[in-house]
């Protein structure tokens, strides 16, 4: 049974449809991907999802609960982080987790998630004081102090230098291997494809594809480049012959082969045949990025 | 300490004891609300002596004062120290962030409201001390009556407070409102010109005002007398009626 259920999600603001149609479920311990430029529905989508925000349109269920009717009930087992909601400057660390934790039934132990989160020398800092990447830390604590189910993470990364982008990924694969689903909400195409099994690509309120960030690429254009200096001449026609060749471009010394399939090994054994090299050979593969401007005839940031 | 006696604790009150450590670390607002109204009455008493005036009601300038004192106090906590607090925590998306949890952030609401007013309290009983010892200032004679007054006032200038913190999109918007309601409020306190001292027409002004009630209210039950229906009434319409116009206009992010 999913964990989350959307279907014909609808919701409009007074001067525009912020969601026009959105569905998608998402698979216990999954770590789910909405993935789309700014002013997509994203935010919009997850805030229904935790019944910030009352839907016009369509059916919702988390864990089997109404966002809205049973509100209550999905609080205490739905971990949240949303995009710019901060914490008093003057509050600690510890001060924070322990005032979070109080608010649940059953919460986990929060200074083991403080030290699972790196912040145990930060315990008595402010949170005014902290780094982007330690409020990031915290804010994630914040959303699982509470032992959830299901952790909503919003726009995780943004601001954070690549270090600290790196950290946060992991930190995200421990908190699946704890048995919590997640949902990620990202316009960050390197982050969907390191961390998600599944990507919902939402366009202007509605979802244009779910699959996973291979399935998207595969789905969009199967199409490779491969780029490389031959170490002795070569004839462009013994490359052209190959069925898998579609073009052979030549960038002074250097050969820029188009292809698809296993248009690499072909190329390769071909060479290897001749005794020739292919010298910094490099393979531009269509990225999800691509996927993404091929899905939703734009750029995502 | 064990998280099992965490887990006892309501939200509630650890909610507030976080709140009031924040205040305390923030220091600005017990500077205003705590420190500063005991120092005023001390230098406006000492510079007055012990002669009662005529123009004062046959009172003392520090009799005359110890209710606006109070008065200050309270002012101060409810629109300059409390709707900042409280517009930052929009501002800055801590309402929002409370919203996610099983605790609703209007809890939050409820702890600021009762630290501030157990600072009012703390001050407001210093004040008395203070005009008791130092200025022989006797204690309030009508205590019933001192306390209802006390606490109408309090409940309509919090509710005053809350209705800007609920307008309020950030904490400056929250500070530059909660000062421009204070400062009128306080002349027709009678911080800077007493009621006894003010133009006919300007004290009947008074009458209607939340502080110029309050203090009159506070003035008569601290000599005696219940305090006038009149001013608790103008009390208690300006508690109701901000009351239902915060509820009504809040918003949490």
């Amino acid at each position: 049974m999913p964990v989350i259920e959307v279907t014909h999600l609808r919701k409009s603001y007074r001067d525009h449809v912020a969601v026009q149609d959105v569905s998608f479920s998402v698979e216990p311990g999954e770590i789910f991907g909405i993935l789309g430029p700014n002013g997509a529905g994203k935010t919009t989508t997850v805030e229904c999802l935790a019944g910030l925000r009352h839907h016009d349109g369509g059916q919702i269920q988390v864990l089997g609960l109404d966002p809205e009717r049973d509100r209550d009930q999905l609080r205490q087992v739905l971990g949240i982080q949303l995009q710019e909601s901060e914490l008093p400057a003057n509050i600690q660390v510890d001060e924070a987790l322990e005032l979070y934790s109080s608010f649940y039934r059953d919460p986990a132990d929060w200074r083991s998630l403080r030290d699972s989160l790196g912040l145990t020398e930060k315990r008595t800092a402010r949170f005014g004081k902290l780094s982007g990447g330690q409020k990031q830390r915290l804010s994630i604590a914040l959303a699982l102090v509470g032992n959830p189910r299901v952790a909503i993470l919003d726009e995780l990364t943004t601001g954070l230098d690549p270090a600290a982008r790196r950290e946060t990924w992991d930190l995200i694969e421990g908190v699946r291997e704890r048995g919590v689903t997640i949902v990620l909400v990202t316009h960050f195409m390197p982050e969907a494809e390191h961390l998600c099994d599944r990507v919902a690509v939402i366009d202007s309120g509605r979802v244009v594809a779910v699959d996973s960030p291979a399935g998207l690429v595969t789905r969009v254009n199967a199409e490779q480049r491969l780029r490389f200096y031959p170490s002795a001449d070569l004839d462009d026609r013994l490359l052209t012959e190959l069925p898998q060749v579609t073009a052979v471009d030549r960038h002074g010394p250097q050969v820029l082969v188009t292809g698809t399939g296993d248009v690499l090994g072909a190329v390769t054994s071909v060479l290897a045949r001749r005794g020739i090299v292919a010298e910094q050979l490099r393979v531009e593969q269509t990225t999800l990025d691509d996927a993404f401007i091929a899905l939703t005839g734009q750029e995502i940031s | 300490m064990t998280s099992a006696t965490y887990a006892v604790q309501s939200p509630l009150r650890r909610l507030t004891r976080i709140e009031f450590r924040l205040l305390l670390r923030e220091r600005v607002g017990l500077i205003w609300g705590l420190a500063f109204p005991p120092v005023l009455l001390i230098i406006l008493g000492t510079l007055g002596g012990q002669k009662a005036d005529k123009d004062l009601d046959g009172l003392t300038l520090a009799a005359t004062y110890v209710p606006i004192v109070i008065a200050f106090s309270v002012a101060m906590l409810a629109l300059n120290v409390m709707p900042p607090v409280l517009g930052t925590y929009r501002e800055k998306g801590v309402l929002r962030r409370m919203s996610t949890t099983p605790v609703p952030p209007s809890r939050l609401l409820a702890a600021q409201v009762a630290i501030n007013l157990a600072v009012a309290a703390v001050t407001t009983v210093l004040v008395l001390i203070i005009g008791r010892v130092g200025f022989d200032v006797g204690l309030p004679r009508q205590a019933g009556g001192f306390l209802i007054a006390l606490v109408l006032a309090a409940a309509g200038l919090f509710a005053i407070g809350l209705t800007i913190a609920a307008l309020a999109p950030t904490g400056k918007a929250a500070n530059a409102a909660g000062a421009i309601t204070f400062f009128p409020m306080m002349f027709f306190a009678g911080l800077w010109v007493p009621r006894a001292v003010m133009p006919d027409a300007l004290r009947h002004v008074s009458d209607y005002t939340p502080m110029g009630a309050a203090v009159q209210a506070l003035q008569d039950s601290a000599r005696g007398h219940f305090p006038h229906t009149l001013h608790l009434a103008v009390l208690a319409v300006y508690a109701v009626g901000f009351t239902a116009a915060a509820i009504r206009l809040f918003r949490w992010e």
